[in-house]
């Protein structure tokens, strides 16, 4: 490693970012690494949309028209995959990078090196995932939950293996990062109480993270031992189980669903105050509120495999516990409900979304609850019911209070405001769209139509164009929220340090773009 | 220490590093080259992957020790650390914690179920699917052996890891490990108190036995196996007692170690360069936690996979 050059030149504090390419390789700001990951979320949500048309496409009508049943798979598997790991979770970790040290008063990420590390690790982890589309046996195709013993015969798993490996050590060190960020580099003053919930709802998140990524790198370990290595974690014939896998896949699994979601219960929260002009009403009840979810989540894994054949006892007990985690859900939408009575409001695009995200992640949560009513599962499972209720949670959930944030910072970030227009026109088309793509697959869904196949009967077939007509307006909408980023990114009307006047926190005092070194001195917080 | 004039310390952020960019390229060739050779397609670039990882981590460290050297460091950053370790090991923790979530399971429930106890299990896995499968720990014969005898592709060992009678005691590795393990959790700790008493040769007196003991661990542990496969009959692929019998005491391997590697250099760093104070080791103390998770996985090991 003779090659690589070491430059401490210590004393040289104060200095812009480096040009030129170079400046993206090897950056140890957090902001740099905050573009990176946003950027790559951004063209992973593009390439995982555009999988997303192609299973849409093919679902116009029954039949098969434009690919065989086993390139379908593949086209849902990656979807998810990319989604999932390519899109959501470094989207969040790119907001992560920026706001957390903005928001706690802190100069940087605690370890600045292995940030970036966390970052390159993903386009590592996807090119190795992405290259079985040349190989022979082509991608994967067991769907994102790779369930055995059909992943273990299925041919160049130990690309998707190793890849996952790489993806889970970046989400580690991301997230070692982020606890260790939170609970060392706050601002003198700053107590946990006093915490911006943006910083709360990451600091479970984080930890959740570390609790259950490593599960998953034992679920894909084992899934390699069986399949190449003569192991028999899942095969019966030699003592195992099959269903030992689903267990070891949903422990991680489920916390996996609320990593997805808290960091989108903080940015909510703080969109919601601004707009409405009042502080958030019941700060400490949010944070107990994600606590509890964070910890219920370890003890609700069971709920996506009722089918599965368990004993009455778990059925019952993962039904009832799944049921608590409406609690505190509910505790933060009435909340949030409430920080909106009697407000100020005006209604600028991130509170559109936020207001969207509101209502539509109830919608989400209520049929969550139906499906965790575990004899009613035992008819939902596995039909277009479930594929609603989850991308109900995870597209106008977790994908809506992305763009939420990134309309709500991107003034801070780039020092321009965004086309208000434009961004009102891309929240309607993004809502509409994806109501009339999700919304009838509800009903499809408890018709009986069962998810993950290439080709419907034909009673299905008029809620399936919709549905496909509905996906393609969601789809198109977003090359307009490209265009609109862009456009800030360049140019735009200057925006404040304050930039909307009823937004409070530690990121709206600096200047707008946030200088490339913010708070070298810690700010006093009282 | 870098103190700014309002007697303020700065955190240290370095300003920009090619380091991480090497590794994350040197982890691609790790990954494709893992996944090659896995499949049959030749290990050069597996190898090659796995000492550019190494040649990086080590790089990556040295640069760190300097920087703490040179006095960058502010017990802030020096905090950052120690969190950070932390953390790292309670991620190692949930990584045992699913294999050890694995073995219950199919002790508590697989086994049972196929040899047909249980509700659902009484007529399916039992009656139809391995009408003669005896359920049992460990299981000796496999359900797919109960059915098809020597045609079964997964067979179950032949000899098992568990003490048979007390008289073999004093012939059984295992508690020979436990010894040796426990024994090097102390010495560990006796190393510990030698530094907090600025004692350096006895620091490195007891740190050079904890590393002895590290391998002769490694050691004792490859000599099991080799026993294993040469005369017990037992292999990776025996069945599901083969199966979580490697893995488990496999991996909590690969962790001693990569943990006396961690130790080695901390003792080469004292010994040969004089690092450490009595207040600033966090290198070593970091090696230290580790070590002790280390040990702690073993005793489950020897209650779980040997004993009960």
């Amino acid at each position: 490693m003779s090659a690589v050059v070491e430059n401490n030149n210590h004393h040289d504090d104060h200095h812009g970012p480096q040009k030129g390419f170079m400046r993206w390789l090897t950056t140890t700001n957090h902001k740099d690494i905050g573009t990176l990951y946003l950027w790559f979320a951004f063209a992973a949500f593009l390439l995982g949309g555009a999988f997303a048309m192609g299973i849409r496409a093919e679902l116009f009508e029954p039949g098969l028209q434009l690919m065989d049943p086993i390139r379908y798979n593949q086209l849902v598997t990656m979807h998810g995959l990319i989604m999932i790991f390519g899109g959501v979770m470094p989207a969040f970790v790119g907001l992560a990078n920026w706001l957390i040290p903005l928001q706690i008063g802190a100069p940087d990420m605690a370890m600045p090196r292995m940030n970036n590390l966390s970052f390159w690790l993903l386009p590592v982890a996807f090119s190795i995932l992405l290259s079985t589309a040349f190989m022979e046996g082509g991608m994967p195709g067991f769907g994102w939950t790779f369930y055995a013993p059909l992943s273990t015969n299925y041919p160049n798993i130990a690309y998707f293996v190793f890849a996952i490996h790489i993806m889970g050590a970046s989400s580690i060190m991301g997230s070692i990062n982020v606890v260790v960020t939170i609970m060392n580099m706050r601002a003198p003053g700053m107590t946990l109480m006093k915490m911006p919930l943006f910083v709360w709802s990451w600091l479970i998140t984080a930890y959740l993270l570390i609790a259950v990524m490593p599960v998953l790198a034992g679920a894909v370990t084992m899934l390699l031992m069986d399949a190449y290595f003569g192991t028999s974690f899942f095969d019966a014939a030699g003592g195992g189980d099959p269903v030992l896998f689903q267990h070891v896949f949903w422990f991680f699994g489920h916390p996996e669903v609320y990593i997805m979601i808290l960091p989108a219960f903080g940015i909510t929260s703080h969109i919601i105050s601004t707009f409405s002009r009042k502080p958030l009403f019941g700060h400490a009840s949010m944070v107990y509120a994600m606590v509890s979810i964070a910890v219920l989540s370890f003890v609700v894994w069971a709920h996506h495999m009722f089918t599965v054949g368990m004993p009455l006892v778990a059925e019952l007990f993962f039904m009832w516990a799944t049921m608590l985690i409406a609690i505190p859900t509910g505790v933060k939408v009435f909340n949030w409900c409430a920080t909106i009575f009697k407000g100020s409001i005006t209604y600028e695009t991130p509170m559109l979304f936020a207001i969207a995200f509101v209502v539509l992640f109830t919608i989400g949560g209520f049929s969550g609850l139906m499906l965790a009513i575990t004899p009613a599962d035992f008819q939902y499972h596995d039909t277009y019911f479930v594929v609603a209720h989850f991308h109900y949670v995870l597209v106008p959930g977790a994908v809506f209070s992305i763009m939420a944030a990134v309309y709500y910072w991107l003034p801070k970030w780039t020092g321009n405001m965004y086309d208000e227009r434009m961004g009102k026109m891309h929240f309607w088309l993004s809502f509409i769209g994806v109501n009339i793509t999700f919304f009838p697959q509800h009903f499809v869904g408890l018709a009986g139509m069962p998810r993950r196949y290439a080709d419907y009967a034909l009673q299905f077939a008029e809620w399936n164009a919709v549905s496909s007509v509905g996906a393609f307006l969601f789809g198109l909408s977003q090359l307009l929220f490209l265009y609109i980023v862009v456009k800030t990114v360049f140019a735009g009307k200057k925006a404040t340090p304050q930039v909307w006047d009823g937004a409070d926190g530690l990121e709206w005092t600096v200047d707008s773009p946030a200088p490339y070194h913010t708070f070298d001195v810690p700010p006093k917080v009282k | 220490m870098s103190t700014d004039s309002t007697g303020h310390q700065k955190y240290y952020v370095p300003e920009k590093s090619s380091i991480p960019i090497v590794f994350a390229v040197a982890m691609l060739f790790f990954g494709v080259g893992a996944a090659d050779a896995v499949m049959g397609k030749g290990t050069t670039m597996f190898f090659f992957g796995v000492a550019a990882v190494i040649a990086t981590m080590a790089y990556w460290f040295s640069v760190v020790t300097r920087e703490s050297l040179a006095g960058l460091d502010t017990p802030q950053l020096n905090n950052s650390y120690v969190y950070g370790m932390g953390w790292f090991i309670f991620s190692e923790v949930m990584f045992f914690a699913a294999f050890f979530g694995a073995l219950f399971y199919i002790r508590t429930f697989s086994i049972p179920w196929l040899g047909g106890e249980g509700a659902t299990a009484k007529g399916l896995a039992g009656d139809l699917l391995w009408p003669e499968f005896e359920a049992t720990w460990p299981p000796m014969i496999t359900p797919e052996q109960s059915l098809m005898g020597d045609q079964a592709l997964t067979k179950g060992p032949e000899e098992n890891m568990y003490l048979h009678s007390l008289r073999d005691i004093g012939t059984w590795l295992p508690l020979y490990n436990t010894i040796v393990l426990l024994t090097s959790s102390g010495t560990v700790h006796f190393a510990h108190m030698a530094l907090k008493d600025n004692n350096r040769k006895r620091f490195n007196f007891w740190l050079a036995i904890t590393v002895s003991l590290a391998f002769i661990f490694v050691i004792l542990q490859a000599l099991e196996y080799y026993e294993a496969y040469a005369h017990l009959g037992l292999q990776l692929n025996s069945g599901v007692y083969g199966t979580t019998f490697f893995m488990l005491t496999g991996f909590h391997g690969m962790h001693v170690l990569i943990g006396g590697i961690f130790l080695a250099t901390q003792l080469a760093r004292s010994a040969g360069f004089n690092h450490f104070t009595d207040k600033e080791h966090f290198g070593f103390e970091a090696a230290s936690w580790y070590w002790h998770f280390v040990d702690v996985v073993w005793v489950c090991l020897f209650l779980f996979v040997y004993i009960l």
